[in-house]
């Protein structure tokens, strides 16, 4: 549940983005980044390994400034993909107030899709966060490939979208269905202010 | 009111500078926010009783800002309060021209005069004096005179006074010796609440999410905003259509600046807009997040960084159900002004202890007070009795029996039996011996007591000092810590009602703490007319012993030794000054 903090007027919301390695999480933040006003974006911190793929985290800071009476600030982040970094997708995914879950929509990585689904799925039960009870949208990457090469969203949504959470087609590189995905999660994660308002909305899942 | 405008006598319609045009100066019609919060208190504080809170207040902002609202709210508040209330309303501009105008007709000194006559006297914007150094010295002289009278001054500036150019030094102090506040410019809320505020008072009604996106565009001050809404208004009776909130920025062309670039909607497809996505956040934040956790926020927001512990707040904060809100922050306002008030006690005995973190801890306010009560103790001991009087030394007489009983029976167990004892005999009947010897009695025998003995006529001179120090809240905490207060001659305080006050306060005080309480009277307390009821049922509630008069077989002895000479003594109801080193020359009352 977002931190609220009444007496700073500060409400800090934490949203993950999860998915196989190489599915555009870090792409999303990278558009964000430059599609948002430069004032309310803070640099976009990446932790890569030599092969260019994220290590331990991306982390954008996105500060809607003064929302209502108070001042609303996200802080996205995203996990590395490859599977051998389970221990800091773990990490990550502690205390997260929602999860964009992003998908590679090529065939070939049906599996991996799959397996990563799974995988944030015993994330999240290993930090006793009821999946159901979070905000979760999906987001199928890279539909702009070839329709020879990606599955459809209908194909995608029958096999991932079980719980039937949002979901938004999208085009990373070029910004299709990013801030839309963006949008939904973080409407859905503002609902949940004050749902379990005993701790102030301080106390975070897991 | 009489109010005026500069010139002659005006009622409040007619007047230029404070018409009908002005009634809308209110204090429920001013926004309150951050930038203007304290300005806001002062003002209410002044229009509540003027010239007794902040006197001269000068409020000072940029243009637009709400100086003037502010000041003619005060105004017209003070006039609700008492309609008699003379008050002027006129500008530096209009005061230079006044001057003019009098010195011109031969009378300069007609200016004073006029401005003399009244209880409440408002100049707007006073940078207009800049350079005028005769005004000014004008000015400064009004000022002095208004400030004696008690006659509340109010001003406004658009500038601090110290950084307006060209004027006078003294003028400049005068201004700085009341209190000087500023008002800030609007931030979103307070420009959200400000054109909610005027569109509901004009019946001018918008689509939702219209006076968002105004209140979200920079607008640096409540003019502009307020001109802006008169254009959308203007717009949407033209052409007979609501504006929508995709027309605001159309409607207000480019002049106002958007605080979202354009590349945003250059890159991020139709439909899916970022303000829409803020609008989104906000309905959430506005229906999630319950108004009394809002208060409570705002609350701590408030007294944290003035080092107030707020854990109390917090705890109510955590809870799963609304407190008592209301009830609770009063509580802690009272207990933050009652800590201030220990404070401010604490550092007129020692300025050290000004801002100590014991009276900033609204939940140990016995430790403060126990904090300062040691301060206190410390920095006045209280005036105890003359060595000289001893409870061996007290003649044992068959009449006299029953007072020493008492007297034993109090010492043994001070607070507890013979509570109060008031003892009461004639003159020379040794009363002050008796009140002394219990006192050096008590601190023989109960040496971690604090004892205070003294006469009643040194207890008012106390109080009166103290009054005049403005110390009275140190002076009562001294004697309340007392474990043993002897009062002697407590006929002395009739007719002295504050000082009766005062003891009554105090004597409840001390019985409930179980401190024991002796006094000693001429006359039996029934006898006591010049006390109030209050004070004499309280001293008739405990054991009220004679002593018997003793001038009769001392006299004989007397007139035996000396014929003649002893009577005009004892007749006269001669006193004698008794050196002792700690009484500092204090004239006591004979006691034989």
């Amino acid at each position: 549940m977002p931190i609220v903090d009444h007496a700073t007027r500060l409400i800090t919301c934490k949203l993950v983005y999860y998915g196989p390695g190489r599915s555009g999480k870090t792409t999303n933040l990278m558009y964000l980044h430059d599609a948002l006003p430069s004032e309310q974006v803070g640099s976009l911190t990446s932790l890569a390994t030599r092969r260019d793929r994220t290590l331990f985290f991306d982390y954008l800071p996105v500060d809607l400034g003064t929302v209502g009476a108070y001042h609303v600030r996200f802080q996205l982040y995203t996990v590395p993909g490859q599977p051998y970094y389970k221990a800091i997708r773990q990490l990550v995914l502690q205390g997260a107030d929602g999860i964009v879950f992003v998908a590679d929509s090529q065939r070939s990585r049906w599996d991996d899709n799959i397996e990563s689904l799974q995988d944030m799925h015993a994330n999240l039960a290993e930090h006793g966060v009821d999946a159901r009870a979070l905000p979760i949208v999906l987001q199928y990457n890279k539909q702009d490939l070839p329709a020879s090469l990606v599955a459809s969203v209908d194909e995608l949504s029958a096999a991932l979208n079980f719980r039937g959470v949002p979901e938004f087609a999208a085009d990373a590189t070029q910004g299709t269905g990013v801030f839309d995905t963006l949008r939904a999660l973080g409407t859905r994660v503002m609902k949940r202010l004050g749902a379990e308002e005993g701790g102030a909305g301080s106390s975070r899942a897991a | 009111m009489p109010v005026e405008g500069d010139g002659a006598l005006t009622s409040p319609a007619t007047t230029p500078a404070f018409g009908s045009a002005d009634r809308a100066l209110r204090f429920d019609t001013f926004v309150v926010g951050a930038s203007n919060k304290l300005a806001h208190a002062a003002a209410r504080a002044v229009a509540d009783a003027p010239g007794q809170a902040y006197n001269p207040l000068v409020v000072y902002g940029g243009s637009g800002l709400g100086k003037t609202h502010l000041v003619g709210a005060i105004a017209h508040r003070a006039r609700e309060h008492r309609p008699d209330l003379r008050v002027r309303f006129t500008s530096g501009d209009e005061l230079a021209s006044t001057l003019h105008r009098a010195i011109a007709s031969g009378q300069p000194h007609q200016f004073l005069v006029d401005h003399q006559q009244v209880d409440l006297l408002v100049i707007d914007d006073i940078q207009f004096l800049t350079g005028q150094r005769e005004t000014q010295t004008e000015l400064l002289r009004l000022l002095n005179v208004l400030l004696q009278g008690g006659q509340q001054l109010v001003l406004t500036s658009d500038r601090q006074p110290a950084d307006i150019p060209d004027v006078d030094e003294r003028l400049l102090s005068r201004l700085s010796g009341g209190l000087v506040v500023d008002v800030g410019a609007p931030d979103f809320e307070m420009r959200l609440a400000i054109l909610r505020n005027v569109s509901q008072d004009r019946g001018v009604s918008f689509v939702d999410g219209v006076l968002d996106a105004v209140a979200r565009m920079p607008f640096g001050n409540v003019r502009e905003l307020k001109g802006a809404l008169n254009k959308l208004s203007a717009y949407q009776q033209l052409e007979g259509t609501p504006v929508s909130v995709g027309d605001v920025r159309a409607v207000l062309g480019e002049r106002a600046p958007s605080t979202g670039p354009e590349r945003i909607e250059a890159i991020i497809p139709a439909g899916t807009d970022y303000e829409g996505f803020l609008a989104d956040v906000l309905q959430e934040v506005e229906t999630r997040v319950e108004p009394w956790r809002i208060q409570l926020g705002d609350a701590i927001a408030r007294w944290r960084p003035e080092g107030w512990r707020v854990t109390v707040l917090e705890r109510a904060l955590n809870l799963t159900q609304a407190p008592d809100v209301d009830g609770l922050l009063r509580a802690f306002a009272a207990a933050v002004e009652h800590l201030r008030g220990l404070e401010a006690q604490a550092a007129a005995v020692d300025p050290s202890w000004a801002g100590h973190e014991a009276f900033r801890n609204v939940e140990a306010i016995g430790a403060a007070e126990q904090l300062l009560q040691r301060i206190i103790e410390t920095a006045q001991p209280l005036p105890g009795p003359s060595p000289a009087f001893t409870r061996a030394a007290l003649d044992s007489t068959p009449e006299s029996q029953l007072a020493l009983k008492a007297v034993d029976a109090v010492i043994a167990e001070p607070g507890v039996r013979y509570n109060p004892l008031l003892l009461h005999g004639p003159s020379g009947s040794g009363k002050s011996h008796v009140a002394h010897a219990i006192g050096n009695a008590m601190r023989e025998r109960w040496p971690a007591r604090r004892v205070a003995c003294l006469s009643a006529s040194l207890f008012v001179e106390e109080l009166i000092a103290s009054m005049q120090e403005g110390g009275t809240e140190r002076w009562r905490t001294r004697y309340r810590s007392a474990d043993v207060f002897i009062l002697d001659d407590i006929h002395l305080l009739e007719g002295k009602e504050r000082t009766q006050d005062e003891l009554f306060h105090l004597f409840n005080q001390l019985m409930a703490q179980g401190a024991q309480v002796v006094l000693t009277s001429q006359r039996a307390p029934r006898a006591l007319t010049g006390l109030a009821d209050r004070l004499r049922s309280r001293f008739e509630g405990g054991l009220v012993v004679t002593l018997p008069a003793r001038e009769r077989p001392r006299l004989e002895h007397l007139v035996a030794r000396a014929p003649g000479e002893p009577d005009r003594f004892f007749l006269d109801r001669e006193k004698t000054v008794w050196e002792w080193p700690d009484l500092s020359g204090r004239l006591i009352e004979e006691y034989r």
